[in-house]
């Protein structure tokens, strides 16, 4: 690791001329802050695409152009372009919102999102299929109820998450506002996103920087902070670039340890990405919580990697400069030392189900979700459901980092009231496995464009498969967690599960075995890019195996570590641990 | 310069050119010199008639001019007066064959005997191209005829409401301005052959009986000689479907096709504006459905045009079988003697006839009114000859060698709660596949044009309407034509009915097409119909029209055609400051000068 004053290779950074930098950097800067020609690409008629470039620009307003990849082959046949969409995701700190919010969202994923909504692994909603003509009136029906889409994508501070913590505790109600503080406060300023979506007027420039934090290129990659409240880790702290463990006294919060580094994304048959978990790097108090965010997301953007995008993340920055120069560097411009990180302990990164008392004497029903997707389906009216319950309710919703949803703050005579709506809509729940309850599948087919192999259409078999082994082997009330991407890019973070899947191409995955239960250790790649049989094999001769030899209590992810261990004598070093 | 143009341009017209080009790529050498010895012949002729022959004077002086006017927009009537033309050569007598589009209609007074064949369009009026000479023929304008002898023969559609009516408005005009008629007007149904042909003998053998003595008939040409090898609507090429599929997405309310055709070695060839002519059969299953109603069996023998066929076979290759024509009506009337049928056939049904027709097919007459113990032959004398159907062609042979392409929207209705299909369009859409042949001919249509490739074009087209347009573009593009194009697209829905959108996309970005504007008038949003863009764009269309662009209107007829062009007339109106009649006076003369052409059905 490099000490602070050794030689940092500048290169790649920001301090280089525009003209050395990758495209997307060039991009930014000509956008003037955002505005690129999106306005006049939505009154294009010719197609219902927006320009190239602005489809870049658009993300950090919190829309991705998409298109219907079930009808791009069917469609280019027809001579007609792919169906665009759109997907538009709400910026939704710590994935709290009201009940009159919670109806406005669901206008509006009837009226232009297919007539569902999407719960995300980074606690928010986002709508899909929503056409080029009607963005605009998406984006202002959110407005309001005072939610927007700014920064909910792109080259930026992410959706803050926090802990959903369905005991809501005084604690927690105060991390969920130092996360929201540190949400506002690293909000892209351009008034782009009013123009074009609001209709405001432009403001004549003042002369000052618009963009004060972030400058006019903004960050060199998604940047993404969260916080977290032990014993849960429900939010998977050791994946963000940043992460928040708070740290409670007597009195309360009283400060945060701090992680960082951490990602899931790699590439396929590059090597030089990869997924990294956060090393915590000390602590800091309360006070200090903007003021180190700014230290350590400034040091990213003016040492994050410009030049190769596939390097840019946060994560590489601090491969490439050590994590010693780089935590020298936050201390620097923080102004202070870290303090050392205090002791805390995560117990598992899944969600707690059913209602739960809180410390307000209110209760909490956590929903189980599968996949995150809301919608209505036969025998599964949950859009309706939800939408009576928002009619009803008096507290909030909090969507949880495993795509689930929390009907909070719920008072003792309203519960039966609400059971009785959850019941009638197929809400309850209760019938699922374990390992169906611990599951992620992120959106993949048909709107994700990176998308491989299929997810979440692709999670219910999979799972009843998986359940049937689990089952044959007495094993179908074992938490275990399973997760689900289409693509290695990991959005449902994979590389932390103890059993995953990430596609490489239709009906091929590859398995990775190990991860962590409370998401503190990376699984390993025991099979690339196989199919469902194959899959099938590995899982039935692992679980049999764990069955029988598992020690008390051993999670499935610890069992695996631990045979591994005892095969690594025999294996031939390589990428792939053939453990089974 | 690879070689010399063996024709050079003031000799003959493109058709004309195009024709003897057609032909000489057909002929057999042997047939080669048997036609250069036919046009020595005629030039003989030609010189005789001009005076400066080695005739007496006086010989010269008995004879008159003949003049063969046509006015059309499909090519009937053209036809049918070069047709005219070469049977007159065969008697002896050279005929001059004029289109109204092109006849200075001064030039009448000149005339001695016209022969004038003249089609209906629209809602009973004359062809678009003859407009002009219709407008003068009947205005104050026209001179007094005494001098001139006529006959007239009027082509139309008798399922139209003002059948054959362009036909009988010149005749009465001309008999009105003092000329005389050589033989009464015939009008003749889409099946105007035979009816054609014996007009045509009466008023040569007028015409021959007139020339008299003093006349010097030239030997009749050999009839023995076959017709032209080359494929047209009475022979039409067997051209292979290469190419199939629907150009509408899911969820489309529409189920446009696109096809293309292999015309490789046919010698078919056709200029972009052209169309293509397709003979197709009815559907077995609704001649079963007649046969069913009217007791007949299939295989009953029958002669059609002196071959023996069965019925079935006829009513599915020979005859029109679905919409109704007024003879047919008549017919039945008389063979069942039914009184509602007979007081819809007489003066008293003549209100609700058109109306009644169009919701009373064959099948529904016969169901309504059966015949007892009508015969095969007694049915199909009221049926009409099933008639090709023309598609627009959506493709250049300079981009695609040896191709066709068409665009198709099947025709589907109910009526009396039955599904029905167009005959053609559903033998295209639902009876056809990639590999089989169909039927086809090229019909030209020299009123429907690219101009320069300099030129500016504004291209206005709903529905099918846009095809000719991918054929204009896709020739500019091989032209490497410089003039600019702006198109107007019009349909229901985005997403779904947008034609060929990816490759006008991919012409707007190379720049060959410069602009584009569409209307959609099912969408959730922003419904809209191609005038309404239009008049979006006044100003800037305005200034394309100063500056001499060219415009063109393909597609529905009844309802896109009247709307645009009162759009246009009020644009003019606008943009040039023009009251309402200088406005028309404006378009009039842009449409005089080809400037403004249309292809509407
Ligand atoms: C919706 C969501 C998955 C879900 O099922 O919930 C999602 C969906 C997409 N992610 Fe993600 N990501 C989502 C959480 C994540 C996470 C998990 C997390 O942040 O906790 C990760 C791994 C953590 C990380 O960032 O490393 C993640 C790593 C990526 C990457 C890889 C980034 C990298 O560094 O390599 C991409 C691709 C990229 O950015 O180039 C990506 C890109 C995408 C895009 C936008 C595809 C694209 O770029 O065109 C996906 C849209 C699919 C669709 O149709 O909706 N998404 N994505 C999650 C939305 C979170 C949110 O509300 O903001
Ligand atoms: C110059 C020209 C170019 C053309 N270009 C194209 C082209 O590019 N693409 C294209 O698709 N077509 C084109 N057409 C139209 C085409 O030629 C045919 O007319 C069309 O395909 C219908 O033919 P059909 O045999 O399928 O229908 P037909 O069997 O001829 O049936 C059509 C008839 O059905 C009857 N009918 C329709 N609806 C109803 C109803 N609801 N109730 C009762 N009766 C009804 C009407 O009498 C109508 O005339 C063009 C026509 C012309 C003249
Ligand atoms: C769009 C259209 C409208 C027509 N309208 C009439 C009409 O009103 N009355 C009529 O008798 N014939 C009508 N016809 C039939 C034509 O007159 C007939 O097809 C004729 O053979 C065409 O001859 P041409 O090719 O020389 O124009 C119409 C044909 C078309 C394509
Ligand atoms: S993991 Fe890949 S397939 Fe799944 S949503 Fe993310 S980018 Fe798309």
């Amino acid at each position: 690791m490099a000490d602070a004053g050794t030689f940092i290779d500048r290169g790649k950074d920001l301090s280089q001329p525009l003209d050395r930098l990758s495209p997307d950097e060039r991009l930014k800067k000509a956008s003037n802050y955002l505005r690129g020609t999106i306005a006049t690409g939505l009154l294009d008629r010719i197609t219902g695409a927006v320009a190239a470039d602005d489809t870049r620009l658009m993300k950090i307003h919190g829309m991705y152009q998409q298109d219907d990849r079930d009808l791009r082959d069917e469609r280019r046949r027809q001579k007609l372009e792919p169906a665009y969409r759109f997907m538009i995701r709400v910026r939704l700190p710590g994935g709290v919102c009201t009940p009159e919010q919670w109806l406005k969202l669901d206008d509006l994923a009837r009226a232009h999102g297919g007539g569902a909504l999407r719960l995300t692994t980074r606690q928010t909603f986002q709508f899909h299929w929503v056409l080029k003509e009607e963005v605009r009136e998406t984006i202002q029906g959110l407005h309001e109820v005072l939610l927007d889409t700014i920064a909910a994508c792109g080259d930026v501070s992410r959706n803050v998450m926090c802990a959903a913590d369905p005991e809501d505790s005084a604690l927690h109600a105060e991390v969920a506002r130092a996360a929201r503080e540190v949400s506002d406060h690293f909000l892209p300023r351009t008034r782009a996103y009013h123009e074009i979506w609001y209709g405001e007027e432009q403001v004549a420039s003042s002369g000052a920087e618009e963009e004060p934090i972030y400058g006019a290129t903004y960050l060199p990659r998604k940047f993404k902070i969260g916080f977290v409240v032990p014993p849960s880790n429900d939010i998977d702290v050791y994946t963000q670039d940043l992460g928040f463990i708070a740290v409670a006294g007597p009195a309360g919060l009283e400060g945060f340890n701090i992680a960082i580094g951490g990602g899931m994304g790699r590439t396929e048959n590059e090597p030089l990405t990869y997924a990294r978990l956060a090393d915590v790097i000390g602590y800091i108090s309360r006070d200090r919580l903007v003021a180190a965010t700014e230290a350590v997301m400034s040091v990213q953007r003016d040492y994050g990697n410009r030049v190769e995008r596939n390097r840019a993340r946060f994560k590489y920055t601090i491969d490439d400069k050590g994590l010693g120069w780089i935590k020298a560097e936050i201390e620097a411009r923080l102004g202070a030392a870290l303090e050392p990180a205090r002791p805390f302990r995560f117990v598992s990164n899944g969600d707690v189900f059913g209602w739960r008392e809180t410390e307000s004497g209110r209760f909490n029903r956590t929903l189980y979700v599968e996949s995150g997707r809301l919608a209505n389906r036969p025998g599964r009216s949950w859009l309706d459901g939800l939408r009576a319950i928002a009619r009803a309710h008096r507290g909030t919703f909090r969507v949880t980092p495993n795509q689930n949803l929390i009907v909070a703050g719920v008072a003792a005579e309203d519960r039966a009231a609400i059971e009785a709506l959850l019941a009638e809509h197929g809400l309850a729940g209760g019938g699922e496995s374990a390992i169906r309850r611990n599951s992620i599948a992120c959106v993949a087919l048909p709107t994700c464009g990176l998308a491989m192999a299929e997810a979440e259409r692709y999670l219910p078999d999979i799972l009843g498969r998986i359940e049937a082994i689990l089952a044959a082997n007495g094993l179908a009330e074992e938490p275990i967690t399973f997760r689900i991407s289409g693509c290695p890019n990991g959005c449902s973070r994979p590389y932390v599960a103890e059993i995953a899947l990430t596609g490489r191409a239709p009906g091929k995955y590859n398995l990775y075995l190990g991860g962590g239960f409370h998401g503190e250790r990376l699984a390993r790649m025991v099979r690339e890019n196989v199919g469902e049989a194959e899959i099938l094999s590995v899982l039935d001769d692992l679980l049999g195996r764990y069955a029988r030899e598992r020690r008390r209590d051993e999670r499935l992810g610890d069992f695996v570590e631990r045979i591994a261990y005892l095969a690594s004598e025999q294996q031939v070093p390589g990428r792939i641990s053939p453990i089974i | 310069m690879g070689h010399l143009n063996p024709f050079p341009a003031d000799t003959l017209d493109q058709d004309q050119r195009r024709q003897v080009e057609a032909l000489s790529g057909s002929v057999t050498p042997e047939q080669a010199r048997w036609i250069s010895g036919y046009f020595a012949g005629l030039e003989a002729g030609i010189a005789r008639r001009s005076g400066d022959s080695g005739l007496p004077a006086g010989a010269a002086a008995a004879l008159r001019t003949l003049t063969v006017l046509h006015g059309g927009e499909t090519g009937n009537c053209g036809g049918l007066a070069r047709a005219f033309a070469a049977a007159a050569a065969d008697q002896g007598l050279v005929a001059q064959v004029e289109d109204m589009a092109r006849y200075k209609p001064r030039r009448l007074r000149e005339e001695q005997d016209l022969l004038v064949i003249v089609s209906t369009h629209g809602e009973g009026d004359p062809p678009q191209p003859a407009l002009d000479f219709f407008e003068y023929v009947e205005g104050p304008k026209a001179p007094k005829l005494p001098q001139l002898r006529y006959s007239v023969l009027a082509l139309g559609d008798s399922t139209y409401e003002h059948y054959c009516e362009a036909g009988r408005r010149l005749d009465r005009r001309l008999e009105a301005l003092g000329a005389t008629r050589l033989a009464e007007r015939v009008e003749c149904d889409v099946d105007y052959d035979e009816t054609a042909a014996q007009w045509r003998a009466e008023a040569l053998a007028l015409l021959v009986a007139q020339a008299g003595a003093g006349c010097e008939v030239s030997a009749p040409a050999d009839p023995s000689f076959p017709a032209a090898a080359a494929y047209d609507k009475r022979n039409p090429f067997p051209a292979r479907i290469i190419d199939k599929l629907t150009i509408v997405g899911r969820d489309s309310t529409k189920e446009t096709r696109h096809l293309e055709l292999d015309i490789a070695g046919s010698g078919l060839v056709y200029q972009p504006g052209d169309a293509l002519g397709i003979v197709a059969r009815n559907d077995a299953a609704v001649v079963a459905a007649l046969l069913d109603a009217t007791g007949l069996s299939g295989d009953s023998d029958l002669t059609v045009k002196g071959e023996p066929t069965t019925l079935a076979e006829a009513l599915e290759g020979h005859f029109e079988i679905a919409i109704t024509p007024p003879r047919f009506l008549d017919h039945w009337a008389a063979v069942t003697g039914a009184a509602e049928l007979e007081r819809l056939s007489g003066d008293e049904g003549k209100a609700e006839r058109q109306n009644w027709l169009r919701n009373h097919h064959i099948v529904d007459i016969v169901r309504r009114f059966p015949a007892k113990n009508v015969d095969s032959a007694t049915f199909v004398a009221g049926l009409r000859p099933l008639q090709p159907r023309l598609y627009s062609i959506a493709s250049s042979l300079s981009a695609m060698p040896d191709e066709a392409h068409i665009t198709l929207a099947p025709v589907r209705y109910q009526l009396h709660g039955e599904a029905r299909h167009g005959v053609a369009s559903a033998h295209l859409a639902d009876r056809s596949e990639v590999g089989d042949t169909l039927a086809v001919y090229i019909q030209p249509n020299e009123q429907f044009r690219l101009p320069e490739d300099d030129k500016a074009i504004i291209m206005i087209g709903a529905g099918t309407g846009i095809a000719p347009y991918r054929a204009f573009l896709q020739e500019r593009e091989a032209r490497g034509a410089t003039g600019k194009s702006w198109l107007f697209f019009g349909e229901r829905n985005f997403r779904s009915d947008f034609l060929y959108q990816t490759e006008w996309q991919a012409w707007l970005k190379d720049g060959l097409l410069g602009r584009m504007d569409v209307a959609f008038s099912r969408d959730r949003r922003g419904k809209a119909y191609v005038q309404h863009r239009m008049l979006e764009r006044a100003a800037d269309l305005f200034a394309w029209l100063e500056d001499g662009a060219h415009l063109y209107l393909c597609g529905d007829a009844a309802r896109l055609a009247p709307d645009v062009h009162e759009a246009l007339i009020s644009i003019v109106a606008e943009e040039g400051r023009l009251r309402r009649e200088g406005a028309e006076d404006y378009v009039r003369a842009l449409q005089r000068g080809h400037r403004y052409q249309r292809d509407v059905y």
